[in-house]
């Protein structure tokens, strides 16, 4: 016997306009507080003994990865089989894109087997979107390139919301190597959108040109820039980026940017850690602050991960190819 | 503490104030200058110092000198470069970070300023490398470097060629707002070079080193320093056209500045002469319309500052075909009679070119120097301004004697020297 879902806000075409997900930029408040709102709902549904439904009972999803993962992954493979859909998973490795075909002729040959969502993760920036424009399915990125990784702002947005009660007004600093992050990029985006104030803080060389005309506020001195913050957004630092060409070594890293509670205390006394992992620690956070769970929302933030994507999968299946409502 | 020290009857030169007093005393408490003026009083109990008249000047600051430790005591010691200094009226060396090893590690900057503490008579403070063992491609910790003490970044005579490692050096440093300090000579077009390129090197069968290449180098990095937002500081400038790119940099508001070396408007390619190697120096001494232009860079306040690039060399490196000599002048005890030559030949005011030994430099490295202010230490330098002498070899305290101005006649010569309200020099 399944136990009663919680009322689920109804998947509808109108409140979410768009066939694919591929970016935060340029969705609207109220399209995002649509699927925060339905995250909520399937945050109840997952702590259930019965996880199940079946919105995407008959559907396909391709799981297509370019680029390694294993969090973003399972999480989506996760919010598909929960919801009923079919759900395989395709990597770069041991398949014919490492044989040398191109990006065009991987998704028309995957659009010909009829999946009904794609979710992809490449390494290119814009790949993403150059795929969905040739294929008739959903398409949902998973991150691409240095460009978006939209459903990890979407989960840090619900988490925050939850611990928070808001998003509006908070102050949330994002710190650690901007340039490359697509997941800077997409909380950009959606926490300017929602009306948050964001601050960047990262060392020169790891700020994109222009970064203030991102709607930042830019800050090189960690200390300044973490003061009376709501939220402590910490991002990964890749080890091929420590060795003197953007910094020059993982210490003088930790000792500038890394978050211990000496730099935390400066923030307001109930900041929030967050992190999309995986963490180095010792390069960008202290072991400290990652394990206190009063501060850190570090797993929060994976257990959100699952009902965000099943929350995008709903809102895309009111445009899914030949739809017809389901019969429940 | 020691008794209160007063130097009275003399010309206050003050270029940070503008001040140029006749006759006038100045007060030292506790190593800092307590009181300076025209009606200034020796306190009670003070050991007076009459100055009889002559020149009293905050001692210099020289932005770039190579001091041999460590790893090439052969050369030059913190000792004997101390001795030199104080005889030139140098009271702050910066040190280049061109040592064995190189100054790339933050607890060798630490080591350095304890080394100078024990045996050098003036100030020291160090540069440190840009680039990890001045190899031109990964950035020093340069964060850890500068709460180490390190006052800015240069990889010493060595150009940072690559422009990515330098557009990435010049904005990593804007995050602690430190001065990245260039030997702005292009390496691919001055490799192998000798001298400067021109007739003078055609007829004696010398490579050249075109001053394409010094000019090449500070076009690209004022426009990396542009882009970045850096603080951009071209040690030593040879040529009319680098300076000609500076000074457009500077109407552009960019943050740039230069420095010049004594020997760039002291003297000319001729001087090399029959392969005269003491007369090596890189970058090379350039044509006489280059030196010309130098010394019209420093009146009209293109070049901000005016530093010795001392570069101690023994005789095994200079005894060599001119081809194979290391490159090197030693400069401490000839900066201050080269630099008045332009003021007795009536080039420049004697306040704008002390500026350039004092306030600039310290202002550009953040230095608590270089200025006659009441609290500011008492690091002064006391002179006559008109005696006439001969720069002599044997003169030189410094262990390695490689000058081109032995015999040369001078007008202005260092009485004595004070640091920390200590004197390090007097002469006899």
């Amino acid at each position: 016997m399944t136990a009663p879902a919680p009322a689920a806000v109804a998947a509808s075409p109108e409140r979410f306009p768009h066939r694919d997900l591929l970016g935060i930029e340029g969705l609207t408040a109220e399209q995002i507080g649509y699927l925060l709102d339905k995250s909520d709902s399937y945050v109840a549904q997952n702590r259930q003994v019965d996880k199940r439904s079946a919105l995407l009972r008959g559907r396909t999803l391709v799981n297509l990865f370019f680029e390694s993962s294993t969090r973003t992954r399972t999480s989506f493979e996760l919010a598909g089989k929960r919801l009923g859909a079919d759900v395989i998973n395709m990597s770069a490795e041991g398949s014919s894109i490492k044989k040398g075909e191109t990006l065009i002729d991987t998704a028309m040959t995957l659009n010909a087997m009829h999946p009904d969502v794609l979710v992809v993760r490449h390494q290119e920036s814009g790949a993403v979107s150059l795929l969905a424009q040739k294929v008739s399915c959903a398409v949902i990125n998973a991150g691409d390139g240095s460009h978006e990784h939209p459903t990890q702002a979407l989960l840090d947005a619900v988490t925050i919301r939850r611990r928070k009660g808001r998003l509006r007004g908070l102050v949330v600093a994002i710190c650690g190597d901007i340039l490359h992050s697509r997941v800077a990029r997409s909380n950009i985006h959606l926490l300017n959108i929602m009306g948050a104030r964001v601050r960047v803080i990262a060392p020169p060389t790891l700020l994109p040109t222009a970064a203030s005309q991102l709607g930042v506020e830019v800050f090189h001195d960690m200390r300044k820039g973490l003061a009376g913050c709501d939220i402590v957004m910490m991002l990964r630092l890749q080890s091929e980026r420590m060795q003197g060409s953007f910094v020059p070594s993982i210490s003088e890293y930790f000792h500038f940017y890394g978050l211990d509670t000496e730099k935390l205390a400066y923030a307001k006394p109930d900041a929030m850690v967050m992190h999309p992992g995986p963490m180095n620690r010792g390069v960008e956070i202290d072991t400290e602050i990652a394990d206190d769970i009063s501060r850190s929302a570090i797993a929060e933030q994976v257990e959100m991960g699952v009902a965000v994507r099943m929350a995008v999968l709903d809102a895309l299946s009111a445009r899914l190819p030949n739809f017809a409502p389901a019969a429940h | 503490m020691n008794a209160p020290l007063a130097f009275i009857n003399a010309r206050l030169l003050d270029p940070a104030s503008g001040m140029d007093v006749k006759g006038g005393s100045l007060l030292v408490v506790d190593g800092r200058i307590a009181a300076v003026g025209g009606d200034v009083r020796p306190a009670k109990g003070a050991d007076v110092i009459d100055c009889g008249g002559h020149c009293l000047a905050p001692g210099l600051v020289d932005m770039r000198a190579f001091l041999g430790e460590p790893g090439f005591e052969e050369k030059e010691t913190l000792a004997t470069a101390g001795l030199s200094a104080a005889a030139g009226g140098v009271t702050t060396l910066v040190s280049q970070p061109q040592t064995d090893p190189v100054m790339d590690e933050p607890a060798l900057i630490g080591f350095m300023a304890e080394r100078a503490r024990q045996t050098c008579a003036v100030n020291v403070v160090s540069m440190a490398a840009i680039t990890k063992g001045l190899r031109g491609q990964e950035m020093t910790e340069m964060g850890l470097l500068a709460e180490a003490g390190a006052v800015a970044f240069t990889d010493g005579v060595r150009a940072v060629a690559d422009a990515q490692v330098m557009r990435r050096a010049l904005s990593y440093a804007t995050g602690w707002n430190l001065l990245v300090v260039q030997h702005a000579e292009e390496p691919s077009l001055a490799k192998g070079g000798a001298m400067n390129s021109g007739e003078v090197a055609s007829r004696l069968g010398l490579k050249g080193i075109p001053a394409a290449a010094e000019v090449i180098m500070v076009e690209r990095d004022v426009r990396l320093a542009e882009m970045t937002g850096g603080r951009y500081h071209a040690a030593c400038l040879s040529t009319g056209e680098a300076i000609a790119a500076m000074r457009r940099a500077k109407e552009r508001g960019i943050k740039a500045t230069c420095g010049v070396a004594a020997h760039h408007f002291a003297l000319n390619e001729n001087e090399i002469g029959e392969y005269r190697t003491f007369a090596k120096v890189t970058p090379p001494l350039r044509s006489e319309s280059d030196r010309a232009a130098v010394v019209e860079g420093l009146a009209s306040g293109v070049v901000d500052v005016i530093v010795s690039d001392h570069s101690p060399q023994d005789q095994e490196s200079k005894r060599l075909p001119f081809p194979a000599a290391e490159f090197g002048i030693a400069g401490l005890q000839t900066l201050l009679p080269l630099t008045l030559e332009l003021v007795h030949g009536g080039h420049i005011k004697l306040l704008d070119l002390l500026a350039k030994l004092t306030v600039n430099p310290a202002r550009l490295l953040g230095l608590d120097a270089g200025t006659l202010a009441k609290g500011a230490p008492a690091d002064l330098v006391v002179f006559d301004l008109d005696t006439p002498w001969k720069i002599s070899e044997a003169g030189l305290r410094s262990k390695s004697k490689n000058t081109p101005f032995d015999g040369r006649p001078v007008q202005g010569k260092v009485l004595r020297t004070v640091v920390g309200g200590e004197t390090v020099f007097a002469a006899a």
